[in-house]
């Protein structure tokens, strides 16, 4: 499998992570080294083996469908990244997270 | 005092012979000490340390103490504590205070162990040679030059230099295995499940394990007593009955106290690309449990080169899941400028991520994206099958493996930085047990001269689920014919 830094920056994109041209030149030849370590899987035959997603065959809890947690979100909202421009203020109003405006 | 062992200073706790707050203050002032040059921690706060160490002592003197009350414990800075900062060794998180307790914290505040600080790891757990950290390197104390070994990096430094008692790491591929064995200490990575989740930062949620690092396999056990038990918040959380993991010890018997134990090793261990010098060190080894009565079996584990590639494509599959909530929105690193939220979320993220998150990130988001995922994703889960049927394979002949934990000693600083696939490999003997979810450890066996430095070499060993007691008792007795384990290096 060989990539281009087209592809790098296709990844980033969906990995919602901004890189230049330079960084996507960088990441090509770390990245291409790295797919041909995995590339060594596809020797074996893996026919009938049924895929192991969890370290043992168990299945996981289930628990009532109740409310447990209390509410703790001013607590949590101490947080929140702050509102910049100098300011160390987490960015919240009202309770809400404050991001940049996505209606108009 | 800062060489004694756990069950040690718990006695001399008991026995008034000191008191955690003065114990506690003979671990801080070393660490004033020694910490700017070792950068074992990240986070540091006196006070809230010295307050617990009060608490401890009001405990051991109203008789409600157990074994590790009062005893200073340095958890890896990937555990969620409550008013602690808690970094996870990134920038992305370089402001984030724990608003409440990981499970594993909480076990230990709930006995009175006293929190130490937090210690510095690779960014979120990605890592063998701790050279990731936002916070800068860690160095390794039996070298300063070398690398302490990763992620749990900070954490089996600040044991080495005797800047605590014990500490906690976490092991997803070989994290608390590998810098063990690199800094001349005990660690284990017990079965999945049997450690708390709840609130240490995820990295690949189906390998991710919590566990102690110590000087010895008596520590490491006292500290299991407390870091296991059933959490209903972790989903993958084990209900099961606790143990005591000390219970083995006092069966031991003085001449062949390992006596009916069947010892596996596993040929692919000790194949092309071990050092010459770490392999004579672990036959030693092997030599001294055929000596304790052990009987030595040859088994095979013919997909062991492969969980490095389905490593590869598991965890970072699952770090790319687990670290899309780091968005800039709620905690985390936000970017200064940016022009609508799209941009913010890419260039937070950008901004806040090191070089080796992101490059796994991307990893993970490859081989998971349309048309990709069956031939990566579902062929490393079929792979990981056949990698945990052969230890079972290998189970019916035998009651633990043994071998190497790293296949070299400590490397230089920066020397494998720039080759992601050379640092890679490095933890080509411990991934396997994480893919399996077995239990594995590494205890000191000895070690290496090197440019005029002794190196310390990790003898490993796996045993079958839920066997840690048998393991820890395994590696007990050795420990009471070897001195490995009681060595520290000079100059801190």
């Amino acid at each position: 499998m060989s990539l281009s830094t087209t592809d790098i920056k296709r990844i980033a994109h969906l990995a919602r992570i901004e890189v230049n041209d330079t960084e996507a030149e960088a990441t090509l030849v770390k990245l291409t080294g790295i797919l041909g370590l995995i590339e060594q899987m596809q020797a074996v035959d893996t026919t009938g083996v049924t895929p192991m997603s969890h370290s043992q065959d168990v299945s996981q809890r289930l628990r009532e469908d109740v409310v447990t947690e209390t509410d703790q979100r001013t607590l949590f909202q101490k947080n929140a990244p702050p509102v910049g421009n100098g300011s160390a203020e987490p960015a919240v109003e009202k309770g809400l997270y404050l991001v940049p405006k996505v209606i108009e | 005092m800062i060489n004694k062992s756990l069950k040690q200073l718990s006695t001399m706790l008991a026995e008034k012979q000191v008191s955690s707050v003065e114990l506690t203050q003979a671990f801080l002032t070393r660490i004033d000490q020694h910490n700017q040059a070792i950068n074992a921690y990240i986070s540091l706060d006196h006070d809230k340390t010295l307050a617990q160490a009060k608490v401890a002592d009001a405990m051991l003197a109203s008789n409600t103490a157990s074994t590790l009350t009062g005893i200073p414990i340095a958890q890896k800075d990937i555990f969620v504590a409550k008013g602690w900062k808690t970094t996870c060794g990134s920038k992305m998180l370089e402001n984030f205070i724990g608003p409440y307790d990981a499970g594993v914290i909480e076990r230990f505040d709930a006995i009175g162990a006293v929190n130490l600080g937090k210690t510095n790891m690779d960014e979120f757990a990605m890592g063998s040679s701790n050279e990731t950290s936002y916070f800068g390197k860690v160095q390794n104390p039996w070298d300063r030059s070398r690398v302490p070994g990763g992620s749990s990096g900070g954490s089996a430094a600040a044991v080495a230099a005797r800047l605590c008692a014990a500490a906690t790491g976490t092991d997803t591929g070989g994290s608390i295995r590998q810098p063990a064995s690199l800094c001349g200490l005990s660690g284990l990575k017990p079965t999945y499940g049997l450690v708390s989740r709840y609130g240490m930062i995820a990295f690949a949620s189906s390998l991710d394990q919590a566990g102690p690092m110590a000087k010895s396999c008596e520590d490491m056990a006292l500290m299991m007593n407390v870091m296991t038990g059933f959490d209903e918040r972790d989903s993958t959380s084990l209900n099961r009955e606790k143990e005591d993991y000390t219970r083995g010890f006092a069966q031991l018997s003085a001449d062949k106290p390992l006596a009916g134990l069947r010892v596996g090793l596993p040929k692919e261990y000790f194949a092309e690309g071990l050092s010459a010098d770490v392999a004579k060190v672990i036959e030693t080894a092997i030599a001294k449990y055929r000596k304790l009565g052990a009987e030595i079996v040859d088994v095979s584990l013919p997909n062991t080169m492969l969980s490095i590639p389905v490593y590869y494509v598991l965890a970072p599959a699952e770090a790319s899941s687990n670290l899309s909530r780091f968005d800039g929105v709620r905690y985390g690193h936000r970017a200064a400028e940016y022009t609508d939220l799209m941009d913010m979320y890419c260039k937070s993220r950008a901004e806040g991520f090191g070089a080796e998150v992101k490059r796994r990130i991307l990893i993970g988001t490859y081989v998971l994206s349309a048309g990709y995922f069956d031939a990566y994703y579902l062929k490393a889960q079929k792979i990981r099958r056949l990698i945990a049927q052969d230890f079972a394979e290998a189970f019916k002949k035998c009651d633990i493996i043994l071998g190497p934990t790293a296949p070299s000693t400590a490397f230089k600083a920066g020397e494998k930085a720039d080759d992601p696939v050379a640092m890679y490999l490095q933890d080509i003997y411990t991934i396997a047990v994480n893919l399996a979810g077995l239990p594995g450890m590494s205890i000191p066996a000895g070690f290496v001269e090197q440019d005029g430095k002794s190196l310390p070499v990790g003898l490993q060993i796996i045993g079958n689920y839920f066997d840690e007691a048998r393991m820890l008792q395994a590696g007990h007795a050795y420990q009471q014919v070897t001195d490995w384990h009681e060595r520290m290096p000079e100059g801190v």
